[in-house]
């Protein structure tokens, strides 16, 4: 990297990155189909009242556990059917989208924010700051993450806020880790050097000069992260840690609905499929994120 | 070589006590009274609940208990189980040979299948085969594995009647335990049909387990592959006209393999993770699913010392990964 | 363990099963939790006694099955003197002790026995008190054993004389109960001659129905017919444990075959069993209480009018429907209708949202918002508490009153509901120990009991009801205690410190071709009379 390019500006460098990625992400086509499904999910998360038929907790005592309204004994009205105390399974698939939704952005920016800061501390600092805070990432990662957040949230107690907050200290040392590893490679940099020489506060070189030039792995691992939090919060809803009912969380749901296995096969079904479109499509979208900002994968 | 063996051991130390400090405070900090749940409905009186707790030590102070436990396990002493008064140890290793016969059928099954599908995808890259592989890879990777334990129960078991609902062998067998692992005991036993009831009841447990690692392993055989058949010798091996399948078998994957077996190495730490799933779904008596009812029955020892079981265990898999790569290659070594 | 010796134990086990008729009878039962142990006097789950009191062992008077009567066990008969304070049992002759491969008994039962396996529970320096090291008595402790058991007297090799400190009319019924099973005390000093103390609880040598075999943890527990067991020998020769926690996984191995016998199926899935052409259901009401308990020092559920009102509010038979799927009753009195002294003349709150209303606001409460506790766990009386508060919040809203759930972990709950000044009502409940009302509303409602480290989550103390339960206590006469606790649930209904939620139905599933089983009003699962046809 030569001063060249520190001297174009910052503005023509942003739009030509954004055109390249989207060169490159537009030829994956499964990165684009898992892209306009999440866009669907986002849009169905945020305008969730106007599309849901009823209200995600609105008991029809008459209507106890109806099938979808293609099977035998479906209702007009129930789409989906109901579940054990006649609440409208559409209407709670169509909410649970905005838990999972939320719970993989918030898990993100936490473990996300907490990870650059831990990492840039680390990596720019060396010496004893760098070896205590990686001891404390490899203990952290010793433990398999879901045992762990379990732990955690029997810590804090069972419900959505502590199982996100559990899920996010579970993850955050992979970004710590990332973001001390590029830290590392660009520190002795030329273009960190000059920016030190020119007068550059160590603040402002880690936020402004370094952090810019090691976003491309942390956006990767945080598409991963995303989908790896839906899926181990349903988890965490499945064993009776994560939010709690009458919340229609998915993965509380299933748990919920467990006990009708063999008798309502909807009420187990249809939670779990809405859980696996939605991670496929953002691990869809993840790939495609990662061929087109991975320059090392993009030549093969 | 030794050398580098040891600088590993002796960098696994502080984490080791780091392990130990989480374990224990984490699990002591949990809310909940352990003789409080002893007693149920029923409730308990505050001189009998003093009293209890005195006994079982929980009225000491915090730090104290803490150096009581380090001092217990420096003579590999976990403590007894609050719930059923026996050594946590001497329950860990009867239950460790089941998550360990379902993590490494788990494993055989994700490796033997993941790698050559990997292989095979890199080498016909863009072909319907590497396609479908991959959608399908990616579908594994996105499984809620809970649920997709529930599906195969439901369809298999269920509605086919192929396979067992839950437990290790069917009770008709009946042999004691020798090396706990029930497909070789069921052979050792030489009672006919066993080890295929042993067999027949692996198969759903380790599928589900085997999801993740399939598609995690067969995604990186893959982009490994790629990357090494892009490399120089490679292409200079083809050049100079060496037949494909040569090419592949022993330049290509010999040196993609590395990268493979890291990723082998650290799915350990997502076997535990679904294990603890799996277990709890098909009632498998492993260790997961012993974690799980622990916590929920605040049995603090049996909770601190899986953890520290459990971590450690992962710790000593990640050592002995770096060290096969250390083996595989000699530049890591001599870093 | 050595390796060598494992497999000298495996050829050696494997030349016995080999032995073993061909045609030997088994019997599966897919039992639901792991027992915590085989000696069962240390613990409390129903699940554990299942597994050790009840098939390997024998207490001095037994239930007779199918009710919560109390009959002749170990011993044969007794005495009670006239001031009800001492207890003579005549022990039965010629009950031979299980063996094992490192006991071989020399001697029949008798009153040594006796006098270990109480004396072991009672005294803190009895040898064998702390044979596993931390471990307590619960059952012994909370059955009030220690107060009132002044001592236990051998007066020859066949005759025990308890004495009492005050005369209690359940003690029979209490001696009946798993904790009071009889071990063997040669067994006892064989094994602490052996430095094997601990093996008492994980290798039971009992008098009952069956001799343990092997148990593999949280997999299976097996056990053989005793062949010299003193009663009416077992139908079947082998009994096996599957342990499987999940309800569905449990029906699935039912009907896959996998076992033929199981407890506590999901609500959700009875309907379906009844239908299944190769099983059958059998099913009586529990031997519990769900309730919903007010803080009766809290304004203005102080005010019994108010709490009366409240319970006019509640739709219960919706509870029923959503919760248990139908598999309970609407409760109107404290205590289930399969127990003696059950006041079936009481007429219960009527379902009436206008009525509630109007009576709220003539107590000039308006506005009101509360808290309900859901319980973080099922139990046997309430299996989704969180449903359940779900429909109470929904049916309070009707009558303009607020209803704020909150839950804790389930030891924080048990604690946090039974604090002084507790905000808001309770759901919880109960399930019988040993079908005695007094272990009803004695140890749920009584003055004593809403003091710390009571069960009194009302908080309710009605001198009135109280001397009731107190003067039954000490009455002999079943008829005339069966009069006082009438009376006493006269008293609860008109004060109304609960809202009596359900009793839940208890259903066995099983396969068609099994006979014999007798349903246990105290959820007991015993197999000695169960028999396979083909």
């Amino acid at each position: 990297m030569s001063d060249a390019t520190v001297k174009l500006s910052d503005a023509a460098i942003r739009r030509q990155m954004l055109a390249d990625f989207w060169f490159y992400f537009r030829q994956n086509r499964g990165a684009v189909v898992g892209m306009w499904v999440f866009l669907a999910l986002v849009l169905i998360a945020v305008f969730a009242q106007v599309v849901a038929p009823h209200d995600p907790t609105a008991q029809f005592r008459d209507a106890l556990l109806v099938p979808p309204i293609w099977q035998e004994g479906g209702k007009s009205g129930f789409l989906l059917g109901t579940d054990a105390v006649g609440r409208n399974m559409l209407s709670r698939l169509i909410y649970g989208a905005q838990y999972s939704l939320f719970i993989g952005v918030v898990v993100v920016a936490i473990a996300l924010i907490g990870g650059i800061f831990v990492g840039l501390l680390a990596g720019f600092f060396g010496g004893w700051v760098d070896t205590v805070i990686m001891r404390v990432m490899d203990v952290i990662l010793a433990f398999p993450s879901l045992l762990l957040a379990l732990v955690l949230v029997a810590v804090l107690g069972p419900g959505l806020t502590n199982a996100m907050i559990a899920i996010a200290i579970v993850y955050q040392p992979h970004f710590a880790r990332l973001t001390r590893a590029a830290v590392m490679g660009e520190k002795e940099r030329e273009y960190v050097t000059a920016a030190r020489v020119a007068g550059a506060g160590t603040m402002r070189l880690m936020f402004k000069t370094i952090l810019p030039n090691c976003l491309a792995p942390l956006i990767v691992q945080a598409t991963l992260s995303f989908s790896s939090a839906v899926l181990d919060s349903a988890a965490l809803g499945f064993l009776g840690m994560g939010a709690q009912p009458p919340s229609s969380e998915w993965g509380t749901m299933l748990a919920e609905a467990r006990e009708f296995i063999l008798r309502a096969w909807w009420v187990v079904t249809l939670p779990g499929l809405a859980i696996l479109i939605s991670v496929l499509a953002i691990n869809l979208m993840g790939d495609g994120l990662r061929d087109a900002l991975d320059p090392k994968l993009k030549r093969s | 070589m030794i050398r580098f063996i040891l600088g590993k051991l002796l960098y696994l130390v502080p984490t080791f006590v780091g392990i130990t400090i989480i374990a224990f405070g984490f699990v002591r900090i949990l809310p909940g009274d352990p003789v409080l749940l002893m007693a149920g409905e029923r409730g308990i009186s505050p001189e009998r609940h003093a009293a209890l707790s005195a006994q079982l030590g929980f009225d000491q102070p915090i730090w104290l208990q803490y150096l009581q436990f380090l001092g217990r396990l420096f003579h590999g002493d976990l403590g007894n189980s609050l719930v059923t008064k026996k050594p946590v140890m001497a329950e860990f290793l009867t239950l460790f040979p089941a998550t360990v016969e379902l993590g490494l059928v788990a494993i055989i099954i994700a490796t033997a299948i993941g790698v050559p599908v990997g292989v095979l995808a890199a080498i016909k890259r863009g072909s319907w085969f590497d396609q479908v592989s991959m959608t399908a890879a990616l579908v594994g990777f996105s499984m809620p594995i809970f649920w997709w334990g529930l599906l195969l129960i439901i369809f298999f078991s269920g509605i086919l009647g192929w396979t067992p609902v839950s437990g290790r062998i069917s009770l008709i067998y009946f042999f004691p335990d020798v090396t706990g692992f029930m497909l070789i005991d069921s052979i050792i036993s030489g009672q006919k049909g066993a080890f295929t009831s042993a067999l027949s009841h692996l198969i759903l447990p380790s599928v589900v387990l085997a999801t993740i690692p399939l598609a995690v392993i067969a995604r990186q055989t893959r982009s490994a592959m790629l990357e090494v058949m892009g490399e120089d010798y490679v292409r200079t091996a083809r050049a100079k006209g060496m037949p494909p399948s040569r090419v592949v078998g022993v330049h290509a994957l010999r040196n993609a393999m590395i990268p493979v077996i890291t990723t082998i190495g650290l799915q350990i730490g997502v076997l535990m993770a679904g294990a603890i799933l799996t277990e709890t779904i098909f009632s498998w008596p492993g260790i997961g699913k012993w974690m799980i009812d622990s916590i929920s029955r605040r049995d603090y020892p049996v909770v601190q010392s899986g953890l520290l079981l459990i971590a450690g265990l992962v710790m000593l898999v990640n050592l002995l990964v770096d060290l096969t790569y250390g083996l595989i290659n000699p530049r890591i070594r001599h870093k | 363990m050595t390796m060598l010796t494992r497999i000298l134990i495996a050829a050696s086990a494997l030349a016995m099963t080999s032995a073993m008729p061909a045609l030997a009878k088994t019997f599966v039962y897919c039992s639901e939790a792991s027992p915590e142990g085989f000696d069962p006097a240390p613990y409390t789950a129903g699940g554990t006694f299942d597994a050790s009191a009840h098939p390997i062992y024998n207490r001095l008077a037994e239930f007779k099955k199918g009710t919560t009567e109390v009959e002749p066990g170990l011993a044969e008969s007794w005495d009670v003197s006239a001031d009800g304070l001492e207890y003579t049992f005549k022990l039965r002759q010629g009950v031979k002790w299980q063996s094992n491969e490192k006991f071989t008994p020399t001697r029949d039962f008798n009153a040594d026995d006796v006098i270990f396996s109480f004396m072991r529970q009672a005294s803190a320096d009895h040898p064998w008190n702390q044979y596993i090291a931390g471990i307590t008595y619960e059952y012994y402790n909370s059955m009030e054993m220690p107060s009132l058991i002044k001592e236990v007297v051998k007066v020859d090799d066949y005759t025990v004389k308890f004495v009492l400190t005050r005369p209690e009319a359940p003690f029979l019924a209490n001696i009946s109960m798993p904790f009071a099973s009889i071990v063997s005390a040669e067994y006892a000093s064989v094994l602490e001659a052996a430095g094997t103390k601990e093996d008492l609880n994980n290798l039971p040598i009992g008098t009952g129905p069956f001799k343990f075999v092997a148990y593999q943890k949280d997999a299976v527990i097996r056990y053989v017919k005793n062949p010299d067991y003193w009663g009416e020998a077992p139908k079947i020769d082998d009994l096996v444990f599957a342990i499987t926690p999940d309800a569905a996984v449990r029906l699935q191995k039912l009907k896959a075959g996998e076992c033929q016998l199981m407890p506590f199926p999901a609500p959700a899935d009875i309907a379906a069993i009844k239908e299944d052409p190769n099983l059958k259901v059998d099913e009586q009401a529990g031997l519990n209480v769900g309730y919903l308990a007010y803080n009766t020092t809290q304004a203005p559920f102080d005010n019994p009018k108010v709490r009366k009102a409240l319970n006019m509010a509640m739709n219960k038979q919706a509870i029923i429907d959503a919760v248990f799927q139908g598999a309970g009753q609407v409760a109107k009195n404290p205590i289930p209708p399969t127990m003696w002294s059950y006041n079936d003349a009481i007429v219960d709150d009527v379902y009436d949202p206008v009525a509630a209303k109007a009576a709220l606001e003539a107590e000039g409460v308006k506005d009101l918002s509360m808290k309900v506790w859901a319980m973080p766990v099922q139990r046997p009386y309430m299996p989704n508490a969180r449903r359940t508060a779900e429909l109470i919040q929904e049916d309070f809203a009707k009558v303009g009153v607020t209803v704020e759930i909150v839950s804790y972990e389930w030891g924080e709950y048990l604690d946090k509901s039974m604090e002084a000044g507790r905000d808001g009502a309770v759901i919880l409940g109960w399930t019988g120990d040993n079908g005695d009302p007094d272990n009803f509303m004695g140890v749920l409602l009584s003055c004593a009991s809403a003091q710390p480290g009571g069960a009194n989550r009302a908080f309710w103390c009605n001198q009135e009801f109280s001397d009731l339960l107190s003067k039954a206590k000490q009455t002999a006469d079943v008829a005339e205690r069966t009069k006082l606790y009438e009376q006493a649930q006269v008293i609860f209904k008109d004060q109304a410190p609960w809202a009596t939620l359900d009793h839940s139905t208890q259903y066995v599933p099983m396969a068609k071709n099994v006979t014999g089983f007798v349903m246990s009003p105290l959820g007991d699962y015993t197999f000695d009379t169960v028999d396979l046809t083909e």
